[in-house]
């Protein structure tokens, strides 16, 4: 089902819904997400999506959301995927993992579960999701031990919660993580609202690192630490979803088909609906997803640099996000004309104690102001 | 002769596929592939018939014999043993002792 000089997609990723209990502020969801309650595909459409998504050749599969467990329809979502021969996916906050549920995933053959923490200690894990969310969150953590999946933590670090990555790693240790990913916010969304009060510094950054590699020498055997370094404090963008188009297919919960989870906003591109297209049509022949693949669209510093091939240029999102203009050269990397966007950014971060504005939690009413 | 990279990898020992990981056939790209949480291996053609013989049931002797037979090779072990060491270092397979 390949086509000449494209790809077939090797990941699928179905964002269920945007409904979720948390109101994390740095949430990865569109802030118009509220825009999408009530227009979520039926059971039937996901699991059209699912068959189609497959004869493509995507045997990767990630259900996440929002809360993907807020669909109760995710035992059948589940058993389908497993028998067309996906690898299942769950990334869950694990809020409304039952032990009923869990046992229905296994017996329907999900693969593997990552639950997300917001930070180790109860106060500010309550603090950043804006609920009380601690102690339910440990028990689920007991419940994926017991049902014998591998314990995925994964940790979204930022100026609030660096400072406390010791005890995130010893309460992993505690609840006998087999791999924790502490990845640092990336600024999209609900993040990027909130960026002053979550860029970190950068001595900050040093100390994690530090204790971050410690505790690899320490207990490496036993748990296996991914640290992400934050993409504003380094020199090259990172390589955005490997690439435009190239193996991740991401389904918005209305059905909009998207090249990674925040290209919806990007401006005059017009995303195809799984409900009104093939996914083979949506993948090889629509205009959005063949806009960014390959080099063509390339600006100058990226157009004649030799590293090209390596990081796409970066992010596409990031890349109008912060110069008004998606086929920019992603402004993290220092090639960049715009990358003092960034640095003062990171400056800022560097003298200012606190932020000059509230904290914005992603809840529906928040959401609602940015509706188109 | 024993791989030098793994020297404690013996005939009786009997390999498993790590928890949570599946290998499986994909038409598509029409190779065996080794599906994992993060992403997923496409297997070349040795590899792929290695991995396939990994049941949790059948020594790494038993896996050799199986393949010398199979291919009509008389000299595999040390090849596949170094391959078993060096899937083991990623973590695709736990290796047990047999009894
Ligand atoms: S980041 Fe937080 S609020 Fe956003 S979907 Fe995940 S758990 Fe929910
Ligand atoms: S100029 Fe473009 S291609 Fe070159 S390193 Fe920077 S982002 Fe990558």
């Amino acid at each position: 089902m390949a086509r000449e000089g494209i790809a077939f997609p090797q990941w699928l990723n179905l964002e269920l819904t945007y409904r979720c209990p948390l109101h994390c502020v740095y949430c990865y969801n569109p802030l118009d997400y509220a825009d999408t309650i009530g227009k979520e595909l039926s059971t039937e459409e996901w699991l059209r999506v699912l068959r189609e998504a497959r004869a493509l050749g995507a045997v990767q599969l990630g259900l996440s959301g929002g809360e993907p467990l807020l669909r109760d329809d995710l035992e059948i979502i589940v058993r389908e995927a497993r028998q067309l021969g996906f690898y299942t996916n769950l990334l869950t906050s694990g809020i409304g993992l039952t032990e009923k549920r869990i046992a229905a995933f296994k017996e329907g053959g999900l693969d593997h579960i990552q639950v997300s923490f917001q930070d180790s200690t109860r106060e500010l894990n309550d603090f950043l999701s804006s609920t009380k969310t601690f102690e339910l969150k440990k028990n689920v953590a007991r419940l994926v031990k017991q049902y014998d999946y591998p314990m995925v933590l994964n940790v979204v670090l930022h100026r609030l919660n660096l400072d406390h990555v010791d005890k995130i790693l010893a309460l992993a240790l505690e609840m006998e993580a087999d791999y924790v990913e502490l990845a640092n916010t990336q600024y999209y969304g609900w993040s990027l609202l909130n960026r002053e009060h979550l860029v970190p510094t950068q001595a900050q950054l040093d100390k994690a690192e530090a204790i971050v590699n410690d505790f690899r020498r320490a207990h490496g055997n036993k748990m296996k630490l991914y640290f992400v370094v934050p993409d504003y404090h380094a020199s090259r963008p990172k390589a955005c979803m490997n690439g435009w188009g190239k193996i991740f297919l991401n389904i918005a919960p209305d059905g909009v088909a998207l090249p990674c989870h925040e290209a919806r906003m990007l401006p005059g591109l017009d995303f195809p609906n799984v409900r009104d297209a093939s996914l083979e049509t949506i993948w090889y022949d629509s205009e959005a997803f063949n806009r960014y693949r390959g080099d063509g669209w390339m600006k100058e510093p990226c157009r004649s640099c030799p590293e090209k091939a390596k990081d796409y240029g970066g992010c596409r999102c990031q890349a109008y996000l912060l110069t008004g203009d998606a086929s920019n050269t992603d402004p993290v990397c220092v090639l960049s004309p715009h990358h003092k966007v960034v640095t003062d950014v990171i400056q800022r971060a560097e003298w200012a104690a606190t932020g000059t504005q509230p904290l914005v939690f992603r809840l529906d009413k928040n959401s609602r102001a940015h509706s188109s | 002769m024993p791989d030098a990279r793994s020297p404690e990898l013996n005939d009786t020992q009997i390999p498993a596929l790590a928890r949570g990981l599946r290998l499986q056939w994909e038409e598509v790209p029409q190779t065996w592939v080794l599906l994992y949480p993060e992403g997923r291996v496409e297997l070349n053609g040795s590899a792929a018939e290695i991995m396939r013989r990994i049941d949790g049931k059948q020594s790494i002797g038993a896996i050799v014999g199986d393949l010398q037979r199979t291919f009509n090779e008389p000299d595999l072990r040390a090849d596949v043993i170094a391959a078993l060491a060096l899937a083991r270092d990623h973590g695709w397979i736990e290796v047990s002792d047999g009894t």
